[in-house]
């Protein structure tokens, strides 16, 4: 089997938002959406102060709870572990973007662009109507993924198949891989460091593995 | 000098949910409501009550709140697309319930049958039922999956229900002891639902929530219990011990039951509806350090 997760080395990442910038450049989402973003956390009382960057985005779960509440079946849940959403069949009843506790959903009501009504070329060639009054999220770049099907490419090891955020990263914090396979590099990054996952506890079982600390 | 223990950046902390509003909030306003007066006039058809007129009243607040709904939906014509998935979804378990019980509903009007009847007050719990499972399945509200949030969510739907009943006593049921049948039976509804709003409330801070939500759901507290449960529970008293106007009492006292309900979803769906917001167990090792304690930004509770 395979099964497609991310991992983010938090110890890595110094909250450029460069991965921001390339899922918006990737994707096309409009002003106000970003389907992958960085949260920046400031904690602890002077002298004694950390600033943390956390990358954030669909964790695409074990168990979606928006799978879950869909009542349309528009949201999937794919053998390879990626959570897609059919923009064709979704009423855009945001029942998913309650259901997902990790705000990665979103459902804009009309055509917006970054300069106003009209597309700037990069958003022209990217635009989707039908992502229009529906659910959207981030899709792990789900057509670089189908893609390495027919190349025999592997997703994140070989650039063409790899999600935008994870080739963008400056610091080399982002990883992304099968985690099936024990050679892929997100299964030797799991095994040799300690990692959590947001929100375990909700028994959503997310596929975005936070890397903290060295074993 | 002293720094904010936690300054977030954007959007860290939980912040209000804006993608349904009061659109939304209709369907389980009007709908509970709706589906509670069916299985309370179904109850009282088994004495002989003609509740023809209530019946009406049920399946049009039903049918308001579908409405809201269908106008808050980005895609509404494709709306039927919504009953595709009854294997896991109480949104689509909740739609399939509605043709059922206008269907039933209408045959009751059409044929006078007692089963019919029944038949319109089961499917009309089933819609409160569903409507209260709906909420509890959306893990990104935490206000609304707690598992205490369920119970008081299809409680007040039926104690809307027994309340618009006990309002149209003085309409529909002339004998004195089916009055006071109906409004015994909305007293208890009435405690139930108190009971299991306190309950929820105290959950809620022993479990620990985000403060917006804790917030909103603090401030309606006291007047909910004040003006939404005590005063329509006086009122029906008075309705029920033959006091001068004691019709008008009971109607009164049905009227400000179900406000109170009304306030208190709108409260649960709007106000307290905040997101789970981010946390981490731990803060990164960087250089040298250890690493630093949990964060949770934005979440209250004892």
């Amino acid at each position: 089997m395979t099964r497609y997760v991310m991992a983010i080395d938090l110890r890595r990442c110094v909250g450029c938002q460069t991965c921001t910038a390339a899922c918006k450049n990737a994707n096309a989402t409009p002003p106000g959406v970003q389907w992958r973003r960085v949260l920046d956390l400031e904690t602890g009382e002077f002298p004694d102060v950390r600033r943390s960057f956390v990358p954030v985005a669909c964790m695409h779960c074990d168990e979606p709870p928006c799978e879950e509440v869909c009542p349309t079946k528009a949201t999937t849940k794919r053998p390879d572990g990626l959570v897609a959403i059919d923009y064709d069949t979704c009423i855009g009843c945001a029942n998913c973007v309650m259901a997902c506790p990790y705000e990665a959903r979103s459902i804009v009501h009309e055509a917006k662009f970054a300069y106003g009504d009209k597309p700037i070329k990069s958003e022209e060639v990217r635009f989707d109507p039908a992502r229009i009054s529906v659910s959207m999220k981030c899709t792990f770049c789900i057509d670089r993924i189908d893609l390495a099907a027919k190349t025999g490419q592997v997703p994140g090891r070989d650039p063409d198949v790899t999600p935008a955020c994870v080739n963008s990263c400056i610091s080399g914090a982002m990883a992304f891989g099968d985690i099936d396979d024990p050679d892929s590099k997100v299964s030797r990054l799991l095994a040799e460091t300690q990692h959590f996952r947001m929100h375990e506890e909700l028994g959503t079982g997310p596929g975005v593995y936070y890397i903290w600390d060295k074993k | 000098m002293k720094a904010a223990k936690i300054r977030s950046g954007d959007r860290v902390s939980p912040h209000q949910q804006h993608n349904w509003d009061w659109r939304a909030a209709s369907n389980f306003i009007a709908g509970g409501t709706g589906g509670g007066l069916l299985a309370f006039a179904a109850f009282a058809s088994l004495w002989g009550t003609d509740v023809r007129a209530l019946l009406v009243v049920g399946m049009a607040l039903i049918g308001v709140g579908l409405t809201c709904v269908w106008f808050e939906i980005g895609k509404p014509w494709r709306a039927l697309n919504v009953y595709r998935h009854l294997a896991t979804s109480w949104m689509t378990r909740e739609a399939a319930v509605a043709p059922f019980v206008f269907g039933s509903g209408v045959l009751a009007l059409a044929t006078g049958q007692s089963l019919f009847v029944l038949l319109t007050g089961i499917f009309g719990a089933c819609f409160v039922y569903a409507q209260a499972r709906i909420l509890a399945a959306d893990k990104g509200i935490p206000a609304w999956r707690h598992p205490r949030c369920m119970p008081v969510v299809a409680a007040t739907g039926f104690a809307e229900g027994a309340s618009l009943l006990a309002a149209a006593a003085p309409f529909v049921i002339p004998q004195v002891a089916g009055q006071i049948a109906v409004v015994t039976g909305a007293l208890v509804l009435l405690l139930v639902r108190v009971l299991l709003w306190r309950n929820y409330l105290r959950g809620l801070r022993s479990d620990g929530a985000p403060e917006g939500s804790l917030r909103a759901l603090s401030a309606i507290d006291g007047p909910l219990l004040k003006y939404g449960n005590l005063l329509p529970a006086v009122l029906l008293l008075v309705g029920v011990l033959g006091a001068p106007l004691a019709g008008a009492a009971l109607i009164l006292a049905g009227l400000v039951a179900v406000a109170g309900g009304w306030w208190f979803k709108y409260t649960l769906v709007r106000r307290a509806a905040y997101t789970q917001g981010f946390a981490i167990p731990h803060l990164p090792v960087r250089g040298r350090g250890p690493a630093g304690p949990a964060v949770k930004p934005g979440w209250g509770g004892t």
